[in-house]
């Protein structure tokens, strides 16, 4: 089977006016269609980084990405990029910002527009069709900007922390909407997020980096159990809290290591 | 039934919780009424005793009427001259400069604003230049348009582009660097061009800030043709104030500055509904 990500060798260094800085060093991982990986690790680690170069918005300095065995070389519609908020565009209508990314891909007609429509009635959207985002909730916007993701029906799914802007029950709901809409798709999601119980209780996979410079420092397989319940029951199931200490005891280590690094370079 | 009973009793413990709420809202509501007309009759005031004691000094010279006239002679003046429509050619050609400098300085400014935001290189080869240019006095460039333009409608505009040109291209060129680069994220994730980010983002995102300029555009437009007119002109308001200083006739002058006034306050309001028109968005 061909992966639905491959990143081989990716190094990526960050020019700024001042310095160059390594952010990504040699750093590959293989992630294979419908499954779920989170990246955790402390801020300088790369993680939207590696977002940006699997969605084609940033070339590796060296090495070289693959989204369903083709050579990245820019955006392409198979990927779907969701953001840190939703970034609706004021001046559009709800309607009009989910078809943005048909739009786009120049592939808004009437039969993928009443698509779009259906979308956010599944999502607990119907009747906002011709509202403006600032008369919809932060939980409701966020899920407008899903359905813009979804709308292009991309089979890889890039999360950037898209529920850290929310508060905590809508964080939970909108997990499990998500996780459940992705299965059902059979789509391949990559989420970047700072939550360690959000990481184990949604997807197959964690992987925690390294940082100054980015890393894989290791992988940690979900059992079972954890991965067939629901994120908001995969907090309760036994193993979901050894995860969690071993996941914590690894992110602090890669914290350490951080600081240490530094410390000796400096 | 008991959740009945229970919502009802709660009613009864306070009985005028809803009259309240209307009775708070109306009070409310006639204290702001009061403060507007407050407003409103303290402004009408000013505006009376203004022109009240200017009217009075000028009738007992207590002031020299020669150089400062007073209120009922101005409006005499001004009934006179829209009477036997002498004002008319003037006024239509001060308007005309305006609108016309007005649009030109918004669109071209806006234009050279998307010129150097697509082009960094242009941004920053242009950027000493429109320094120098925006910190002088740019009606000191007033003769320059006379003697290239000839002494005219086209003159008189040049001067007025030369004032809103760049400072509007600034404003418009500033607004554009300051959208959110996460919206232009959006863009580039559905493989969105240079030109597609500045449609679909750039430009609606800025909207609000090139109204804006509209407004401050309209004052300076005004200030162009003006001075464009004190420099050149045969006829326009600019044109009536100095040949109404050079006879000694500061009643000309005034209802001149009076009718100006009341144009360009007029132009600004219509700017400004444009603006609410355009932005419909809270």
């Amino acid at each position: 089977m061909v992966p639905a990500v491959q990143l081989s060798q990716v190094t990526h260094v960050y020019v700024t006016e001042r310095e160059a800085k390594l952010a990504i060093d040699g750093l590959s991982v293989t992630i294979m269609p419908g499954q779920f990986v989170s990246l955790v690790g402390p801020s300088g680690c790369g993680k939207t980084t590696l977002l940006s170069i699997m969605a084609g918005l940033l070339q590796p300095t060296y090495g070289s990405a693959f989204v369903y065995g083709q050579l990245v070389n820019g955006p392409s519609p198979r990927v779907g990029y969701m953001l840190q908020q939703d970034y609706l565009f004021p001046w559009r209508t709800i309607l009009e910002n989910a078809c943005t990314g048909l739009e786009l891909t120049k592939r808004l007609n009437s039969a993928s527009k009443e698509r779009v429509i259906r979308l956010l009635d599944g999502m607990g959207l119907g009747g906002t069709e011709s509202l403006y985002p600032h008369q919809l909730s932060g939980g409701m916007r966020q899920r407008v900007a899903l359905v813009r993701t979804l709308a292009t029906e991309p089979e890889l799914l890039l999360l950037d922390e898209p529920f850290s802007a929310l508060d905590y029950q809508t964080k939970l709901q909108l997990e499990d909407l998500i996780v459940e809409t992705l299965k059902a798709h059979r789509k391949t999601a990559v989420l970047v997020t700072h939550d360690l119980s959000e990481a184990i209780a949604v997807s197959d996979q964690v992987i925690v980096l390294n940082r100054d410079p980015g890393s894989i420092r290791r992988a940690f397989d979900v059992p079972e159990l954890i991965r067939e319940t629901q994120p908001f029951y995969a907090r309760e199931q036994s193993g979901f809290n050894d995860l969690f200490h071993d996941l914590w005891k690894e992110l602090e280590a890669s914290d350490r290591r951080g600081i240490d690094g530094k410390a000796n370079g400096g | 039934m008991a959740k009945q009973t229970e919502a009802n009793s709660a009613a009864d413990e306070f009985p005028d919780s809803r009259s309240m709420v209307e009775q708070t809202y109306a009070r409310y509501r006639k204290r702001r009424r009061r403060f507007a007309t407050t407003v409103s009759l303290t402004q009408f005031i000013i505006l009376i005793a203004f022109v009240g004691l200017w009217e009075l000094a000028g009738r007992f010279k207590w002031i020299d009427v020669l150089l400062f006239s007073y209120p009922s002679k101005i409006w005499t003046q001004i009934v006179q001259d829209f009477a036997n429509g002498s004002i008319w050619p003037h006024l239509g050609m001060t308007v005309g400069e305006t609108v016309v400098g007005f649009f030109l300085g918004t669109v071209l400014g806006t234009l050279l604003a998307v010129l150097i935001w697509w082009s960094e290189f242009l941004a920053r080869v242009l950027d000493p230049y429109m320094v120098v240019f925006n910190s002088m006095p740019k009606v000191a460039l007033g003769p320059l348009f006379i003697v290239g333009f000839g002494p005219g409608f086209t003159a008189i505009v040049a001067t007025t582009l030369s004032i809103t040109v760049i400072i509007t291209t600034l404003v418009v060129y500033n607004s554009f660097r300051e959208v959110d680069p996460n919206y232009v994220k959006v863009v580039r994730v559905f493989g969105g061009s240079k030109s597609v980010i500045f449609r679909t983002v750039i430009l609606p995102a800025s909207f609000p800030a090139i109204v804006s300029t509209l407004k401050v555009n309209v004052g300076m437009a005004w200030v162009g043709v003006i001075v464009g007119e004190f420099l050149v002109s045969k006829v326009g308001l600019g044109y009536l104030i100095i040949y109404g200083f050079q006879v000694f006739n500061f009643t000309l002058v005034m209802s001149s500055l009076v009718i100006i006034a009341v144009v360009a306050t007029l132009m600004y309001k219509a700017v400004a509904f444009l603006e609410r028109k355009l932005i419909r968005r809270s």
